[in-house]
C-alpha cells in the first residue's frame, strides 16, 4: 500500500522526500548504473469558477509523483510512478534498469559533471503559504468579486464564463549519483475574469484578464482585474473584417510575448543542434535590429521562471540570449551543450520521465523607452493585435502564418475593432523589422515582452 | 469486453467499500456523485540521429471524486488507492453541496458491454524489442527515401488506461483502453534551403497494426514526402478565396469550426456562437456531419466515455440543419437532453465535460477531381497542422502544412504554411461540393480544451469552400492597399 506517513503539506515531509529521493539513487547505482537522478514532485491545488454569481466548480487536492533516470555507461533510461509504495519504487526502478538495456550507447548521454551542480544561494522569494491563507468563502468571494466587477461594467456585458481564483504550491526535489540532493517549494495564486458582451445585432465577443503572483498580497484586486477584462471585452464588439493589406503591425504584451517564444524556440539547443531551427548556426552573428535584446535570467527573486537549479541540478544564471541584435547565446542543458561544444546554460527543464527538456528561467526582450501609445502615434494605418489564434509557425524555416483579431490604427489612433483576419511573414525578416520597442514590460508568467512594432508583415483579410 | 474488474483484484476495492466512498461524497446533499479510478501506463521511444536516445515507462494512477449539486461541482482526487484518502477526497468534494445527506441508489447496474478495441495483448505489455524495430525501422526508412533527408526522428508511444465509473445513479462501468502511435518526422536539407515533414498514426490497436496495417516506412514515405515538397513551395496568396479541401486529416476543419461550438456546456451557458440555433440552416444542404465514439479501433473511439455512459453516433448536422449537440451527464440534465456519451476528462485529476470523440463529414456525390476542375484561382489544401476557435464569436484557424496552388481547374505549385481562418457558424454554408471520397485520419489527433488533452478523431471527403481567407505572404495585390 502507499507509504501513508507521507501526508501533504506536512513540515516532516521535506526530509522524507529528500531521503526518499536519495534513497532511490543509492538503490539504481547498487542496482549497477553508472550513474542515476531522481525527481520528486508533490503540490497540491486549489480552483474555484464562479459564474453569474453561482459557484461553478471547487476543486482542492493534492498529489505527488516520482521519475527515475539511470545510465548504463553510455545508455540511458526513464521511468515514473505517481504510486510512491515500496513495491512500486522497485517496479520503477526494475524497469528502469531494463529499459536501459534497449537503448542506444549515445556518447554525449550523462549527468553534469560534479563540478557544475549546486544552487543558487538565499532566499529567491518564491514561495508563500499565504495563497492557502483565505478561508473558502473568501476564496470563491475573490471570484465572485472579479466576475461581479465585470458584469456590473457595462450593460453591453451580459454573459460570462466566470469569474476564478486559482492558488497552488509546488515542492520539488532532485538528487544524482554525484550526491547532489537539491529541493524548493513554489507557490502561485491568480484571480480571473472571462466576461462576454454582446451587441445590438446579437453578435458575442468573450475576452479575459487575470493577475498571477506568488504571494497573495501581490495579488491585484479582483475588482481591478475585473475591470481590465470587461474593458479588454466591451472593445471588441461590432468587429469587421478588413482588406488584405500590408500595414504595420503592433503587439500587445500579451501576443508579443509569442514572438519572444518563438526566438527561445530558435535557440533551443534541441532545434540547434538538428539543424531545425532557422537560427542554428548563427551564433555571434545579427539576426535581429540593434534595439533588440533577449535575456534569459533564472536568478530573479520573485520570479515566474525562478529557480535555485535548472531541471539537472545545475545553478541557474542570467544569459544574454540577444544583444543589440546579435545572436550571443543558445539556451541549452547539458546533453544539447554537449553535441554543440558548448557549456550549458542551466536551462534544463525535467518532467519525470524522459530526457530533460529545455524551458525558460525568467526571459523578456529588454524594453524601450516610449510608452505604447507612443508607438502607435506615428502610424497612419496600422493593425494593433490583441490575440493570435492557431499555430501556424514553422520555425525550420521562420515562415509565420497566423489567426489574429484585434484593433484598426488609423491616424495614429485606436479606431474599431477588426477579426477573422491572418497575420503573415516570416521570422527571420520580422526579427529585424520590429522597429520600435515600448517600455511596458511586466511578468505575467516566465515570459515577458513589451509592446512592439513590427513592419513588413501581410494582414489577409477580404 | 470481459468483467475485468482491475480495480478490484489490484486494489483489494469492494462494493461495499465503493458505497462507502459515495455516501461520505453525498454526506453533505447533491444530486449526483461519481468516483472515478484511473490506472495508466505507458510507455515511449524516441530514435534520433539513428539512435534509440530515449526510452521511459511510467505509471499514474487515482481516483477522482466529484459531487453535483444543481450547477455546482465539487472535485478532489488522490493519488493514493486508500481508504483513508478516498474517502478524505469524497468528504472534500462534499463541500460542494450544504443539505442534508443523500443516499446512493441500492445495486450498481452495468449496461451490455461493447468491445471496439479487443486487443488480445496490449501494447504496452508487447516486448519492448519490437517497439526499438518499429522506431528503428522509420529511421532507416525515411533516410533512404532521398539523399536531401537529413535529419530524423521517429518515436512511438503507447498506453493502456484502466477504468472504473461508479455512480450514485447505480452508474458501474470499466473499460481497458489501449492507445498507440508512430510518428516520423523529418528535415530535408539543400544548399541554402530547408524543410520538415511529419506523418503518424495508430489507434486504439495491439502492436501488430504497425507491422502490418499501417508500418512505421508507411508513415517515413509520407514524412520524407511533404519535406522534399516543401524545399520547393512558393508563397501562399493572402485573402479571401476557393478552397478546396482534400480527404482525411482536413476534417480537423470541422473539429474547430463546428464541433467545439456544438459542445453542450458551452450552449447550455449561450457563450457559444451556436447557442439557439438547433433547426436553424447552418451549413449549405450537401453537409451532413456526425460524432461517432463507436468506430472499432479508433484513436477518438471509446466504449464508455468518463461518465460510464456508452458513445454513439450523435448527427450533429443534417443536410446542412443543426440537429444537436453533444453532451455530458451534467448538461444534459440540466438542459433536458439525451445523454449523448460524450463527457470526457483527461485524468483522474479532472473534471469531465463534453469532448468531441471521432468528428466527420459524411461523403457527397461529387467526383473529387470535377471539384478541382471547378475552381479557377483557389487553393487545394491537403495537410494541417493544429486549429484553434474562440467559440463566443466562432473564429476559427486551422493551419495548412501541404498545400497547392489550383489555377484554371488544375493544381500546380504547392506553397509555404498557411493559416486559414473563418467564422464557425457560417463557413459550411459555403460548402458548394462534396466528394464521394470520405476519409477519416491517420490516429494522429489530440484536442485541448480548459487544459484537458484528449484523443480524438476527425474525417472528411473532399469538399469547396467558396470562399475562405489564406492567411499567406504573396504580396501579389488581391485587392488590397499598399502603405
Amino acid at each position: 500500500m502507499p507509504n501513508s506517513t507521507l501526508e501533504t503539506r506536512n513540515g516532516k515531509l521535506e526530509t522524507d522526500l529528500k531521503a526518499l529521493a536519495t534513497d532511490v539513487v543509492g538503490r539504481a547505482m547498487a542496482g549497477g548504473s553508472t550513474a542515476a537522478e531522481c525527481v520528486v514532485r508533490e503540490g497540491d491545488e486549489f480552483s474555484t469558477v464562479v459564474r453569474l454569481g453561482q459557484v461553478e466548480t471547487l476543486k482542492e487536492s493534492g498529489s505527488r509523483a516520482i521519475g527515475v533516470r539511470v545510465f548504463f555507461g553510455k545508455r540511458s533510461a526513464s521511468t515514473y510512478s505517481s504510486d510512491l509504495s515500496r513495491d512500486a519504487l522497485d517496479r520503477m526502478l526494475n524497469s528502469a534498469l531494463e529499459l536501459a538495456k534497449i537503448t542506444s550507447e549515445d556518447p554525449n548521454a550523462g549527468i553534469p559533471e560534479a563540478s557544475q551542480l549546486g544552487s543558487i544561494p538565499g532566499d529567491l522569494d518564491l514561495y508563500y503559504e499565504d495563497v492557502y491563507s483565505l478561508p473558502g468563502e473568501q476564496r470563491i468571494d475573490y471570484a465572485r468579486r472579479a466576475e461581479k466587477t465585470a458584469l456590473d461594467y457595462d450593460p453591453r456585458i451580459k454573459n460570462s464564463e466566470g469569474g476564478s481564483f486559482d492558488a497552488a504550491t509546488g515542492h520539488k526535489v532532485l538528487a544524482n549519483s554525484h550526491g547532489f540532493v537539491g529541493e524548493y517549494r513554489r507557490s502561485y495564486c491568480s484571480v480571473a475574469a472571462v466576461p462576454i458582451a454582446k451587441d445590438e445585432k446579437g453578435a458575442m465577443q468573450r475576452d479575459y484578464w487575470y493577475s498571477v503572483a506568488r504571494s497573495l498580497r501581490r495579488l491585484e484586486s479582483p475588482e481591478q482585474v475585473g475591470k481590465v477584462a470587461a474593458e479588454r471585452t466591451l472593445r471588441r464588439l461590432g468587429a469587421r473584417k478588413i482588406k488584405t493589406a500590408h500595414v504595420p503591425v503592433v503587439l500587445d504584451p500579451l501576443v508579443a510575448n509569442s514572438i519572444l517564444e518563438h526566438i527561445f524556440e530558435g535557440v533551443n539547443g534541441d532545434s540547434v543542434y538538428r539543424g531545425a531551427s532557422f537560427l542554428a548556426g548563427k551564433l555571434g552573428q545579427k539576426i535581429a535590429g540593434d534595439n533588440v535584446t533577449v535575456i534569459d535570467d533564472g536568478t530573479m527573486p520573485g520570479g515566474f521562471g525562478t529557480s535555485p537549479f535548472d531541471g539537472e541540478g545545475v545553478p541557474t544564471r542570467r544569459t544574454i540570449v540577444i544583444e543589440n541584435g546579435v545572436l550571443k547565446s543558445y539556451l541549452l542543458n547539458t546533453y544539447t551543450a554537449k553535441k554543440l561544444r558548448l557549456q550549458t546554460t542551466a536551462n534544463a527543464s525535467r518532467g519525470l520521465a524522459g530526457t530533460p527538456g529545455i524551458g525558460p528561467g525568467n526571459y523578456f526582450l529588454q524594453p524601450g523607452t516610449k510608452p505604447p501609445k507612443g508607438l502607435i502615434a506615428g502610424i497612419p494605418q496600422g493593425l494593433y493585435v490583441t490575440e493570435f489564434l492557431g499555430h501556424g509557425v514553422n520555425l525550420v524555416t521562420g515562415d509565420y502564418s497566423r489567426g489574429a483579431s484585434g484593433l484598426w490604427i488609423s491616424g495614429g489612433e485606436l479606431t474599431y475593432p477588426v477579426e477573422e483576419i491572418t497575420v503573415a511573414g516570416n521570422l527571420k525578416e520580422m526579427f529585424f523589422n520590429i522597429s520600435d520597442i515600448a517600455n511596458d514590460l511586466e511578468f505575467r508568467g516566465a515570459v515577458a515582452c513589451p509592446t512592439i512594432r513590427v513592419d513588413g508583415l501581410t494582414v489577409g483579410g477580404e | 469486453m470481459t468483467k475485468n474488474r482491475f480495480f478490484f483484484r489490484h486494489y483489494g476495492l469492494s462494493e461495499s467499500d465503493v458505497e462507502r466512498y459515495l455516501a461520505a461524497a453525498l454526506s453533505a446533499g447533491g444530486e449526483y456523485a461519481d468516483l472515478y479510478f484511473e490506472y495508466l501506463s505507458s510507455t515511449s521511444l524516441m530514435v534520433d540521429e539513428s539512435m534509440v536516445k530515449s526510452a521511459s515507462q511510467g505509471i499514474s494512477a487515482g481516483c477522482g471524486v466529484r459531487v453535483v449539486s444543481g450547477e455546482r461541482t465539487g472535485y478532489a482526487y488522490t493519488d493514493d488507492l486508500s481508504p483513508e484518502r478516498i474517502l478524505h477526497a469524497a468528504r472534500t468534494a462534499a463541500l460542494i453541496a450544504s443539505g442534508p445527506a443523500k443516499e446512493p441508489v441500492v445495486g450498481f447496474q452495468e449496461k451490455p458491454a461493447r468491445s471496439l478495441y479487443p486487443v488480445a495483448l496490449p501494447s504496452v505489455d508487447a516486448e519492448i524489442t519490437a517497439k526499438v524495430e518499429l522506431v528503428m525501422r522509420g529511421d532507416a526508412a525515411a533516410r533512404a527515401c532521398d539523399p536531401r533527408i537529413k535529419e530524423v526522428r521517429a518515436s512511438y508511444a503507447d498506453e493502456l488506461r484502466n477504468i472504473l465509473v461508479i455512480g450514485s445513479d447505480g452508474t458501474f462501468a470499466e473499460d481497458s483502453q489501449p492507445l498507440a502511435r508512430v510518428n516520423v518526422s523529418c528535415i530535408a536539407k539543400t544548399d541554402g534551403n530547408s524543410a520538415r515533414g511529419s506523418a503518424g498514426g495508430g489507434g486504439r490497436v495491439a502492436l501488430d497494426f504497425f507491422f502490418g496495417e499501417k508500418t512505421p516506412e508507411y508513415f517515413a514515405k509520407e514524412a520524407a514526402r511533404q519535406a522534399i515538397l516543401q524545399l520547393d513551395a512558393r508563397e501562399a496568396p493572402a485573402g479571401e478565396m476557393e478552397v478546396v479541401l482534400g480527404p482525411g486529416w482536413p476534417g480537423v476543419l470541422l473539429h474547430e469550426a463546428v464541433g467545439h461550438g456544438l459542445e453542450a456546456d458551452f450552449n447550455r451557458k449561450k457563450t457559444s456562437a451556436f447557442a439557439g440555433l438547433i433547426g436553424k440552416r447552418v451549413a449549405s444542404e450537401k453537409c451532413t456531419v456526425v460524432d461517432n465514439g463507436t468506430m472499432p479501433w479508433r484513436r477518438g473511439s471509446l466504449n464508455v466515455d468518463d461518465e460510464g455512459q456508452p458513445t454513439q453516433e450523435t448527427v450533429l448536422i443534417e443536410n446542412g440543419i443543426l440537429k444537436g449537440y453533444l453532451s455530458d451527464k451534467l448538461s444534459s440534465r440540466l438542459m433536458g437532453m439525451a445523454d449523448t456519451g460524450n463527457g470526457r476528462r483527461e485524468s483522474y485529476e479532472h473534471i469531465p465535460m463534453p469532448r468531441m470523440t471521432n468528428t466527420y463529414m459524411l461523403a457527397g456525390n461529387d467526383d473529387p477531381q470535377d471539384i478541382v476542375r471547378s475552381v479557377k484561382r483557389g487553393i487545394y489544401a491537403v495537410n494541417f497542422g493544429g486549429g484553434q476557435v474562440d467559440i463566443t464569436n466562432g473564429k476559427f484557424v486551422f493551419s495548412a502544412s501541404e498545400a497547392y496552388l489550383i489555377e484554371d481547374g488544375v493544381i500546380t505549385a504547392p506553397i509555404k504554411g498557411a493559416t486559414l481562418i473563418g467564422n464557425g457558424p457560417d463557413v459550411l454554408t459555403r460548402v458548394s461540393m462534396v466528394g464521394n471520397d470520405l476519409q477519416l485520419d491517420e490516429g494522429v489527433g489530440t484536442c485541448g480544451k480548459d487544459g484537458q488533452a484528449v484523443p480524438v478523431g476527425v474525417g472528411i471527403p473532399t469538399i469547396k469552400i467558396d470562399r475562405l481567407t489564406v492567411g499567406g505572404t504573396a504580396k501579389r495585390d488581391m485587392g488590397g492597399f499598399m502603405q
